[in-house]
């Protein structure tokens, strides 16, 4: 147990010089995710209110052939450029970026109007460009919007009432609390949580393995009278010690963040504060020893530097299988799903920042579950270490 | 005194070290010496205890390495092959870590280290951060970590290696002064003359087995020169297996 604070003391002072580390584990790591958060949401803010308050603009064509729509859209204070295209020239125009939505009135369309009968209209836009779509479910609406109006006054002049043609009124009821819309939003912040965790004890992992076997200094080390578990406990303890700042720190910039950030103004709000925080710390608490344990073990057997950063950073995407798991089939909190650590770190996080309600058991059976794994990953280093191989 | 018993290592078909035996005594120098891939490292590794013997047991102090790692450990300092030092941790850190965890109290320790910075001459750069320190500056603290715990035994794995010529002498000087103090020391080397300069007794191994072992006066009887000598002495073993 001595040997264990000695080696946990060393690595701790040590790495608290080296510039790779506190770059990893106190700034990008811990920052990084709210940072993208802050100005993810503020563009997303940006783009909503630029959008309602944005008239719509179409540049149509043959507009002449369509006094009547002409003036409706007009009334409904749409910007309408007037232009001659031909249906190839609109597909070009919309396609070259020169216009976002192409209405084209055909030449046989007052005929048609006249006649009543279906006016063709054509409506170019390209779907697969999500600003130019969302003008173009705007003229859409507004051309819906003139359609059910001349339907009225036809039916009307006809002596029929209109409102027979509405035989099913439909109210859409929104039951999404602002905390629950946040969802998505959410999901990412507790993603980069875990994230940021791990890159806390990243380079830690590397330089009291690898490090130390490229630098020389393992064998000296294990000729000192301590046993080879005291000697790695020491390093993945100072390994967690650096994972709990980087927690800390991530959680406390999102706090942060969010108070920066108007999400009510999305129609989201978030259970996120200090008490919450806390709360999320605890949760995440027992994640960190199994992430010490996890990139300690996998950098033990790379040979170099360079060998060991290139299999932790496919050890650091280990979390978020769980999560876009959990996005893909909208898992909900189960206590069987609180034996995967972090996709149950991830549910349970999200539980406390949706405002729900969550079970003392599922917290810990999750902590269990993921110090159990923390053990197991640790006797197996453990005994990897006290292999003559260690050495190469 | 530092001591091997019929001592055999194996790495899958390959008998890497084949019943080695021999001692090294206290107040004297020996010199373990032999040609690149011999199995010095092997059975050095095997006296320190980083390698389990197939076969043999390997003794500091009449201690079994094997039985009592930890009391074997404590009476032994060890300057592996290549010992390399924490860059971001000042010379006086370095050492006063390995002296941690060799269980030193913290007033022996600051009288150690000051007694080890004085041998040594290490006052320029004692405080200083290891990242840009010379060869033979690091030699110095390496060798000052070995002997933070003040052991009676002292094992060195092919010290002069990538050291210059000053840093060699002093090494030498070094080296002389622990056997003057009554300490067993055991050191390896493919270079003759390095080994002759300084040693009591030579150990020669060759192809993993214990091909002489005697004083470096006995060895120069019969033969123009030590160097001689040494060729003659593998020569002798090819033309057995």
């Amino acid at each position: 147990m001595g040997g264990l604070l000695i080696v946990l003391a060393k690595e701790f002072r040590e790495n608290l010089r080296d510039r790779r580390t506190i770059m990893s584990a106190l700034l990008f790591g811990p920052l990084f995710g709210p940072l993208l958060f802050g100005l993810l949401v503020s563009r997303m803010l940006n783009q909503s209110v630029t959008e309602s308050d944005e008239p719509l603009k179409i540049t149509l064509s043959g507009g002449e052939r369509a006094p009547g729509l002409l003036r409706y859209l007009e009334g409904r204070a749409v910007v309408i450029s007037r232009r001659t295209l031909s249906e190839d020239g609109a597909r070009s125009a919309v396609r070259g970026g020169a216009a976002a939505v192409v209405l084209l009135i055909p030449e046989n369309y007052p005929a048609r109007f006249s006649a009543g009968a279906p006016a063709p209209v054509l409506l170019f836009a390209d779907s697969a460009d999500s600003q130019a779509r969302k003008h173009a479910d705007r003229a859409r609406a507004a051309l819906a919007g003139y359609s059910s109006a001349v339907a009225q006054l036809r039916l009307e002049i006809r002596g029929v009432d209109p409102l027979l043609t509405v035989p099913v009124a439909v109210n859409d009821i929104d039951v999404a609390t602002p905390a629950g819309r946040a969802v998505i939003v959410l999901g990412s912040m507790t993603y980069f949580v875990l994230f940021a965790i791990l890159m806390g004890g990243l380079y830690l992992a590397i330089d009291c393995t690898a490090g130390e076997r490229e630098r020389g200094s393992l064998e000296p080390l294990l000729c000192v009278p301590v046993g080879r578990a005291s000697l790695v406990g020491g390093k993945i303890a100072a390994t967690s010690a650096y994972m709990c700042i980087s927690l800390a720190l991530s959680l406390t910039a999102f706090v942060a963040a969010f108070r920066f950030v108007p999400l009510e103004r999305l129609g989201m709000s978030t259970n996120l504060n200090v008490g919450t925080a806390a709360v999320c710390f605890a949760i995440c608490l027992p994640f960190v020893p199994l992430g010490a344990a996890l990139m300690t073990f996998v950098a033990s057997f790379t040979r170099s530097y360079r060998e060991a950063q290139t299999y932790l950073s496919l050890v650091l995407l280990v979390p978020t299988m769980p999560i876009i798991f959990a996005g893909l089939y909208s898992l909900k909190p189960k206590s069987s799903l609180m034996l995967i650590p972090s996709l149950s770190q991830h549910l349970l996080m999200t539980s406390v920042l949706k405002d729900q309600p969550v079970a003392p058991l599922d917290v810990a059976v999750s902590a269990l579950a993921s110090l159990s794994l923390a053990a197991l990953l640790i006797a197996l280093t453990a005994r990897h270490w006290r292999r003559e191989t260690l050495l190469g | 005194m530092i001591e091997a018993r019929a001592l055999s290592k194996r790495f899958g078909a390959v008998a890497a070290v084949r019943d080695a035996s021999f001692v090294a005594r206290d107040g004297e120098i020996t010199g373990f010496l032999g040609p690149n891939g011999a199995g010095k490292s092997t059975t050095l590794r095997m006296l320190y205890g980083i390698f389990a013997p197939d076969g043999g047991s390997a003794h500091i102090d009449e201690l079994d390495v094997a039985e009592q790692p930890f009391a074997a450990r404590a009476r032994l300092g060890v300057l592996p092959h290549g010992a390399g030092l924490y860059n971001n941790l000042t010379a006086r850190e370095n050492i006063r870590y390995f002296g941690a965890l060799q269980g030193l109290s913290s007033a022996r320790m600051d009288a150690r280290v000051a007694e080890l910075c004085r041998v040594l001459g290490m006052q320029d750069f004692i405080d200083r951060r290891a990242k840009g320190f010379s060869q033979g500056q690091r030699i110095k603290v390496a060798l000052a970590r070995a002997l933070v715990h003040d052991p009676r035994n002292l094992i060195l794995d092919e010290p002069t290696n990538g050291l210059d010529v000053m840093a060699i002498r002093n090494l030498r000087a070094m080296l002389l002064d622990l056997k003057a103090e009554g300490r067993c020391v055991l050191f390896s080397s493919h270079v003759m003359q390095e080994v002759a300069a300084l040693c009591d007794r030579v150990v020669i191994i060759g192809r993993g087995a214990v091909l002489a072992d005697a004083t470096v006066a006995s060895l120069r009887q019969g033969a123009p020169s030590l160097e001689e000598a040494f060729l003659r002495i593998l020569d002798g073993a090819e033309g057995l297996s």
